[in-house]
């Protein structure tokens, strides 16, 4: 670990900030269904893959950002109807019975994918490119700049929307307490669906986010979700917040831990992994659980 | 006509009935209050109202049918004022009153902070952290910020001091005289539950045992036995 300069370090630490970058996003998509639903999504890598290859098609007829935009909202409302469909005529029932029906979901947008798009890997474009910049002598690649400023101001907007606006407050409302935002009128079973059209809609940004480094085929977010997964619960599963800290600093920790030659990166996931194992010993709820005052 | 009419009203949860036929009506700008030992069907007859239980019968609001769902209520100008305060623990002072305001077209917060001025300066503290009076004293305000026509208020004296009734029931009054608010008021508490309504039902069983002004009820020998305790 010695032979490291600070310059090393700082790129890695960049470096893990990117793709810690796209599991927070993914690991947020997590939390907002899990918030208001008690149900993790398994299907949300799966999604994400299958809106990716939607933008990979809308690219060979437009260019990079009205594709990335008109994605995010077929995402958002394919989620929507989706969550009508499918979820809602089995919201009452068992939590395992939503549960085997997200992990048939996701099984349905895997084979979705490789049945459309074919096996191979596709090339996919990047808006930012690969070129390095140099700042104050450590050369920092803006591929990664890039995908860390868009994770940034997606969570910004996330965090604008549920803080400051009307939806926003009735989004977490119902998420909190279902029964007592029927009272005041609002609509739980639509939020419901809007949570879930937003968390395919991040979902999405993370797949095209990630695509140009991996190779775009129906298998890349197989690994990428468990790193989410991973992220969400080591931020605490129930906190927004909690989920993009978790996804940054696990990303940033792989990255650390590959350094070390003793591990090197073949080993860096299961250490990664024990590193958040340590944690959760510590504070089992995650580094954001909940916690709530109540006084009856 | 009076405001809210529910005429032979039976309630169902799965194969238990709570209500066998109830009737009752409501005038508009009156405090009614519904009287009765546990279990008497109180609280499902609010239920029934705002449509969180299953019902035949026919409920009536200003000429309309209701009992659909509790979103259809809210959005008709009935605000229900849930047992155990239907409060956001986990939200602000600010956001509760700002989700009572959610069917109304702009939040008026200066209306109703006159009947509660000491939200003010507590807005930004979590709901959840407030005393038991405090917090049903927001659940009312929650309700009045969606400028309702009719307020169904379940049990609001459980588990507070009798000071705290006191005043909760004296701001139900002013809202009653200032407002022209019509409320129902299911309440154990018989005594304060008279004292603030014109008319009161007596339910036992889930059927209406006695009906009449709050005077004739409280010189009822039976009603002073059961519920009065004198």
């Amino acid at each position: 670990m010695l032979a490291y300069t600070f310059s090393d370090y700082a790129q890695q630490v960049v470096s893990g900030l990117s793709s810690g970058g796209v599991y927070a996003l993914l690991a947020l998509a997590i939390v907002i269904i899990y918030r208001s639903t008690g149900v993790i999504n398994f299907a949300q890598g799966e999604m994400a893959t299958f809106t990716t290859f939607i933008a990979f098609s809308l690219m060979h007829h437009m260019s990079y950002w009205p594709a990335f935009f008109l994605t995010c909202a077929i995402a958002f409302a394919g989620a929507v109807a989706l969550e009508r469909v499918v979820i809602r005529p089995i919201e009452q029932a068992p939590v395992l019975t939503l549960v085997i029906v997200t992990l048939g979901l996701a099984l349905m947008f895997n084979g979705a994918s490789a049945w459309i798009w074919g096996g191979a890997v596709h090339q996919f474009d990047s808006p930012f490119s690969t070129r390095p910049i140099h700042v104050a002598g450590v050369a920092f690649s803006i591929q990664d700049l890039g995908i860390i400023a868009v994770s940034l101001v997606l969570v910004l907007l996330l965090w604008l929307l549920f803080q400051f606006t009307k939806l926003g407050l009735a989004l977490r409302a119902s998420a909190l307490n279902p029964e007592a935002s029927r009272f005041v009128g609002i609509r739980v079973g639509w939020m419901l669906a809007f949570g879930w059209g937003l968390a395919a809609a991040i979902g999405a940004v993370a797949g095209m986010l990630t695509a140009p480094l991996s190779g775009l085929d129906f298998n890349m977010m197989l690994t990428l979700l468990l790193y989410a997964f991973a992220a969400a619960v080591l931020g605490g599963l129930e906190s927004p917040l909690g989920a993009v800290v978790g996804g940054l600093l696990f990303g940033v920790v792989l990255n650390l831990v590959a350094m070390w030659h003793v591990v090197g990166s073949s080993l860096k996931l299961p250490v990664g992994l024990a590193v958040i194992l340590l944690v959760l010993l510590v504070r089992p709820n995650g580094l954001f659980g909940r916690t709530v005052v109540r006084k009856v | 006509m009076p405001l809210l009419e529910l005429s032979d009203v039976t309630a169902d949860y799965g194969a238990v009935r709570a209500l066998h036929g109830v009737s009752l009506s409501v005038d508009e700008g009156t405090v009614v209050s519904v009287l009765g030992a546990n279990g008497a069907g109180k609280t499902t007859t609010l239920r029934a109202i705002s449509g969180t239980v299953r019902t035949s019968g026919a409920i009536t609001y200003a000429g309309k049918a209701v009992g659909r769902s509790p979103e259809q209520a809210a959005r008709t100008g009935i605000a229900h004022v849930p047992e155990g305060r239907g409060t956001f623990v986990e939200l602000t002072v600010w956001e509760n009153l700002r989700l009572g305001a959610y069917t109304a077209r702009r939040a008026e917060f200066d209306r109703v902070l006159a009947y509660f001025p000491w939200l003010s300066e507590r807005r930004d503290q979590q709901a959840g952290t407030l005393s038991g009076g405090e917090q049903q004293m927001l659940a009312l305000a929650r309700a009045l910020m969606a400028r309702p026509r009719l307020l169904l208020l379940d049990e609001p004296s459980l588990g507070l001091a009798p000071m705290i009734v006191r005043e909760l029931f004296a701001i139900v009054g002013r809202l009653n005289a200032e407002e022209k608010l019509t409320v129902l008021v299911v309440e154990q508490n018989a005594n304060v539950a008279l004292d603030a309504s014109q008319h009161a039902y007596v339910l036992e069983a889930g059927r209406v045992a006695v009906e009449g002004t709050s005077e004739e009820l409280r010189r009822n020998e039976s009603v002073r036995r059961s519920y009065l305790g004198y």
